[in-house]
């Protein structure tokens, strides 16, 4: 030890390497700049229609100075109240759903088969992206909101669920033990032993996800599922600026007050 | 103790007194209202006998897209190396900006440079207290670049990247690149927002320690803070790089490169064996992303 502090003297401190292997190090480097030359080679990037299209760019950016909410208002109008509307009412589908599947996928409550079959819904649910899901459910059950609200519906359940089993599978043990030594019938057992401690959680998730589904439900409209998404895709095919940078300044004023009010509702019940 | 006395005289206990009973009462009357009249609008617009035959669609959808046309899958091989490369570049794009803007934007590290008093003086009061209600700071000491830095935060995280893709679609013409654009801006808020959020967790008195040697300010913050946050950086880059991979496969719907505009085209000729083959495609590499993602991160943390 004294040999090696011996050799440190006198010379200046080096941080030591991320890696500390050098033969991984230098291959990650090597692999990392190998790939990024084959990417970016592969990038097509037609520079004479970038410079064409910055003068449609900057008048996005002066369309946000200037946003145009009269025009087309009744277009928006309906479009909001619909994605607000598909927002509510798959929320509510949606957590009626995945409480009982939460209930399976926690590993203390469920027996093995109900696990299994719970975890696989989950999967199933959190693998499909929103977007492919409403193309198959347009496809099934036609245009309109039903569509977006079955899409909503199924994503909720696996976000919610998987992350509401997580919570009941941490839960204080010796709380549920005690209300199960009074007596109480599994139904009792659930709601006054387990319910009021994941309840904070719950309510928490449930508005975050409020918030995800009406940020999902502004892009459904662009694959036929109803809301804002499809006004937003007609005020771009017709390059009304304006009219998007209307529609844009809505959706993220609705997000950012959503934001607000689940910070502020779920500081209160934490 | 909140009681209430049943018919045979008994005082027996409640969870909740009287007010509280009827608090919960008339709150979950009034959702269910809300969610009476969401519902109906939805259901007059809905054809129920479209909705009631959809076993039978579902069925011939399902009937025509089995067995998939497995010859399509080598005209897959360059979607999806675009796909990959939109994600990961996206990704390093991505965080090579949301790093300066989470150190602008948390707390401890946000310069603050004070509101010029003329400035001050030509906002309105209501704004004055409403800025103060809701951070609990006056504004002036609050500064304008960590409300700048939020501000790029929140506008970039609230666009879905879909819709980044549709606007950049029509910016920069259709292609890989305003895909790769699309997901880079999108996950700049998303990446900035956890990062922030760690850098004002981070344990101050390691900060000081460096100080205390006479560090200056660039040597604090790659030998006080950068440690501290690395492991939540390389967490976040790689939790994103998963999103990112399933938000490029479906940019192609609106044109902008990678899978996405197979499945596009494929859907519109109404090609249902190659659309299944897709959707598997597109599932595999979903699984491998979160399957990498997931070994990465349990070895970091």
């Amino acid at each position: 030890m004294s040999a090696q502090l011996e050799d440190f003297v006198g010379k200046p401190w080096r941080k030591p390497h991320f890696i500390t292997n050098p033969f991984w190090r230098w291959s990650l480097i090597v692999i990392t700049v190998v790939y990024l030359i084959l990417a970016i080679g592969s990038l097509e990037v037609s520079w004479q229609r970038v410079y064409l299209g910055l003068e449609r760019g900057w008048r996005f950016i002066v369309g946000f100075s200037q946003p145009d909410f009269e025009s087309r208002w009744s277009d928006i109008y309906d479009g909001m109240v619909e994605s607000v509307i598909i927002t509510i009412t798959s929320t509510v589908v949606g957590i009626a759903i995945s409480i009982p599947i939460a209930l399976g996928a926690a590993s203390n409550i469920a027996p093995m088969p109900v696990y299994l079959l719970c975890r696989g819904i989950i999967s199933v649910s959190r693998a499909l992206n929103e977007i492919i899901v409403a193309i198959l459910l347009v496809a099934i059950f036609g245009f309109g909101p039903l569509a977006g609200f079955l899409t909503l519906s199924f994503a909720t359940i696996g976000f919610l669920a998987k992350l509401l089993a997580e919570d009941i599978e941490d839960m204080n043990k010796s709380q549920a033990e005690a209300v199960r030594s009074t007596g109480a019938s599994w139904l009792q057992w659930v709601n006054f032993g387990v319910q009021p401690q994941v309840m904070p959680r719950l309510i928490g998730l449930s508005i975050y996800r409020l918030d995800i589904n009406f940020r999902e439900s502004a892009v459904l409209g662009l694959v036929g599922a109803g809301g804002i998404g499809a006004t937003l895709n007609t005020a771009f095919d017709r390059y009304e600026f304006d009219t998007v940078a209307a529609i844009l300044i809505m959706i993220i004023a609705t997000v950012m007050v959503l934001e607000f009010l689940s910070g502020y509702i779920r500081a209160r019940v934490q | 103790m909140p009681s209430k006395i049943n018919a045979n005289n008994v005082k027996t206990w409640q969870v909740r007194d009287r007010n509280g009973q009827l608090f919960r009462w008339a709150l979950w009357m009034g959702a269910a209202i809300l969610f009476y009249i969401s519902w109906m609008r939805i259901s007059d617009q809905t054809t129920w006998y479209f909705f009631f035959d959809a076993p039978r669609i579902a069925a011939d959808i399902g009937g025509r897209a089995f067995p998939p046309r497995w010859e399509y899958i080598f005209s897959l091989g360059k979607p999806i190396w675009d796909t990959f490369n939109i994600a990961t570049l996206g990704t390093i794009i991505a965080l090579t900006i949301a790093v300066p803007v989470a150190f602008l934007a948390a707390r401890n590290t946000s310069p603050k440079l004070p509101l010029h008093p003329i400035i001050v003086r030509l906002i309105p009061r209501f704004i004055h207290n409403f800025v103060k209600k809701v951070t609990g700071q006056d504004m002036v000491s609050v500064g304008i670049v960590r409300p700048l830095a939020l501000l790029v935060i929140v506008s970039t995280r609230s666009i879905n990247s879909l819709i980044w893709a549709l606007l950049l679609v029509s910016i920069v013409g259709p292609g890989v690149f305003a895909g790769l654009l699309a997901i880079s801006i999108r996950s700049i808020g998303f990446c900035a927002k956890l990062l922030y959020e760690a850098i004002e967790e981070i344990d101050e008195h390691q900060v000081e320690a460096v100080k205390a040697t006479g560090a200056s300010g660039w040597q604090v913050m790659v030998y006080g803070i950068v440690p501290q946050i690395l492991p939540a950086f390389a967490g976040i880059a790689v939790f994103r790089w998963d999103i990112n991979i399933r938000e490029s496969t479906v940019l192609g719907l609106v044109g902008a490169g990678g899978i996405g505009l197979q499945l596009q085209g494929s859907l519109n000729i109404l090609a249902w064996p190659q659309v299944s083959l897709i959707l598997g495609v597109i599932l595999i590499a979903v699984i491998i992303g979160e399957f990498i993602s997931a070994k990465v991160r349990a070895a970091i943390i």
